[in-house]
């Protein structure tokens, strides 16, 4: 399922003395299967972007396509019902989505919605739980006994339950200690892999973009400003700092390598490609 | 959430903005009060110009205050309209069984809406004028005498801040939790009444987790820098008089006046 977005714009209170700009004519498209990187600045429209993957913000001019729905600034709220359950979203801090009094019930609180019966919903429910590699007797505990991290990943299990073709996350793995982070980037990468999962992700994390990313969008001041693969977008180091991004630590590594005197024919995004150009530098052979 | 126009400050420098917010307060209602003094047409008119010219002293547009209009309509145009129907006398234009339009009654019908009108532009004004803040730091200030009666008068203006304050935040909060239990499938507003009973509980569950998460942060940080209640806190933002606190007092007293020359 793609998802396809024509000159849209959106302006937040548009028709009040209060409007400001969100989005300015983005033209895109976020292919089915792909694992797409969303970078910027704080406040450059990334959440203001992601609200439009499932018409919670409808554009104020232009059209987005997800999947054979199109979305226009006319479109009415009803029937969104069966797009919400196609694309599943982690909001920044999802834990404060939590309310129920077991985590088994937040979880499957999602499913039900879109006609899951309870049986089915509460067993997605112990399978997520494990998927996001919680124990299985916290299912019966209150989310709200459990610390921010645990809760998070609660919140996360909530919106794989719904079982969506499309995985968007924003910033899911802020104040996750460095452990859980990579082990739900490990999951979300997993998700993609296997199950071919679409996965739309924002994230400060360079390193995050050049270790799982297709694709990058780079956003600015609600428009997008450059968009390619992490190896084009990472190609150019002093454009990313001017927008106030950086490079993923090994690009960054590599680049200060390169003036000491090593070569590089294109820089390295991950430590093993990084590994594999230093080896004949430093007259190692090949790696086993 | 974005359609609370009426008390959202806008920031400017104008005549009006500088004014001491106790003067805003206290000449708000006392205008508010001699509003129902008018009861002809020269008295209204007064009324609406000094309105008028205090708006555009204040430098607002004056669509913000038509905005302010707007969520009452209903109300105003019901009570418009017992006035216009039931009030006996003059020149009779229609009249249906007991249901007439009379002179009075569409003159008196006029003058109702006029004084809605105006109540709301004048409300409006102060809160577009004044902060929030500004206006708890007024309520203080003003409600000190009751000290003497033992009302703990800095304890509620700092309840009443606090909450000014955190209007705006929690409002996001809601924008943003909805948005998420959205994307989990709840739909708002539609449904019969148990429905969308039901549907608000996954909105306020997590907002009422979330105050009180506030609060006791507040109340830790508060702690932390060792603030103390009492009444002889110093204060950082110190209200003043100034000379144009004076002409608003005498543009007030003077247009009691007039207004007490022309009504009828
Ligand atoms: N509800 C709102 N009302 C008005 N303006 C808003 C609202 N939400 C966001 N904005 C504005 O829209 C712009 C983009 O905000 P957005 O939240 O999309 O940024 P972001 O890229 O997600 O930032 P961050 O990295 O901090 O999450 C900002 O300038 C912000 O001030
Ligand atoms: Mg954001």
């Amino acid at each position: 399922m793609d998802i396809t977005f024509d000159h849209v714009s959106f302006t937040y209170q548009a028709g009040t003395p209060f409007a400001g700009d969100g989005l300015k004519d983005i033209s895109t498209t976020i292919k089915g299967g792909d694992y797409t990187a969303i970078i910027g600045h704080t406040g450059s429209g990334k959440s203001t972007l992601l609200q439009h993957l499932n018409a919670l913000l409808k554009p104020t001019s232009g059209t987005v396509t997800i999947g054979d729905r199109e979305i226009t600034p006319e479109t009415n709220n009803k029937n969104l019902k069966p797009l919400r359950q196609k694309v599943g979203m982690v909001f920044q801090f999802a834990e404060n989505q939590l309310f129920e009094q077991t985590v088994e019930r937040d979880i499957a609180f999602g499913p039900m919605n879109f006609g899951v019966p309870e049986k089915d919903a509460k067993a997605l429910a112990a399978q997520m739980v494990k998927l996001v590699g919680l124990p299985d007797d916290i299912l019966q505990q209150s989310p709200f006994d459990l610390s921010g991290g645990q809760m998070r990943r609660v919140a996360i299990a909530g919106v794989l339950a719904m079982q969506p073709e499309i995985l968007v996350l924003d910033e899911p793995t802020a104040g996750l200690d460095p452990a859980g982070r990579l082990e739900m980037m490990t999951m979300f990468k997993k998700l993609h892999d296997e199950q071919g999962l679409t996965i739309v992700l924002v994230t400060h994390q360079m390193d995050d973009v050049a270790d799982y990313a297709d694709r990058v969008l780079v956003m600015e001041h609600g428009a997008l400003v450059r968009q390619g693969t992490p190896r084009e977008i990472f190609a150019d180091p002093d454009w990313l700092r001017q927008k106030q991004l950086g490079l993923p630590k090994t690009t960054a590594f590599a680049e200060r390598l390169q003036k000491l005197g090593f070569t590089f024919d294109q820089m390295p995004l991950t430590a093993s490609e990084l590994a594999d150009d230093l080896m004949p530098q430093i007259g190692g052979g090949d790696r086993g | 959430m974005d359609k609370l126009i009426l008390g959202r400050y806008i920031p400017g420098d104008s005549m009006v903005h500088r004014l001491d917010p106790r003067t805003k307060l206290m000449a708000s209602f006392y205008y508010i009060a001699i509003i129902f003094l008018a009861n002809n047409w020269q008295s209204y008119l007064l009324m609406f110009v000094a309105t008028m010219v205090m708006i555009m002293l204040s430098k607002v547009k004056l669509s913000f205050f038509l905005r302010g209009v707007r969520p009452m309509i209903w109300l105003i145009m019901f009570t418009v309209a017992l006035q216009i129907f039931f009030t006996k006398g003059g020149h009779t234009y229609w009249s249906w069984g007991w249901l007439a339009i009379t002179q009075f009654g569409l003159t008196n019908g006029a003058f109702i809406f006029m004084r809605f009108v105006l109540i709301i532009f004048i409300s409006t004004l102060l809160t577009l004028t004044t902060q929030p803040l500004s206006l708890a730091d007024a309520v203080e200030s003003l409600l000190k005498p009751l000290r003497v009666i033992h009302v703990p008068v800095t304890e509620l203006a700092l309840v009443l801040q606090i909450a000014l304050r955190f209007v705006p935040t929690l409002m996001d909060q809601t924008t943003k939790i909805m948005n998420a239990q959205r994307a989990r499938g709840v739909d708002f507003g539609t449904g019969n009444l148990f429905q969308q009973m039901k549907a608000v509980v996954p909105l306020l569950i997590p907002l009422f987790v979330d105050s009180f998460g506030i609060a006791e942060d507040l109340a830790t940080a508060m702690d932390a820098r060792g603030y103390q209640g009492g009444d002889n806190r110093t204060k950082y933002r110190v209200l003043q008089y100034h000379r144009s606190d004076a002409t608003a007092a005498i543009v007030m007293v003077a247009l009691t006046g007039l207004l007490v020359f022309l009504r009828a």
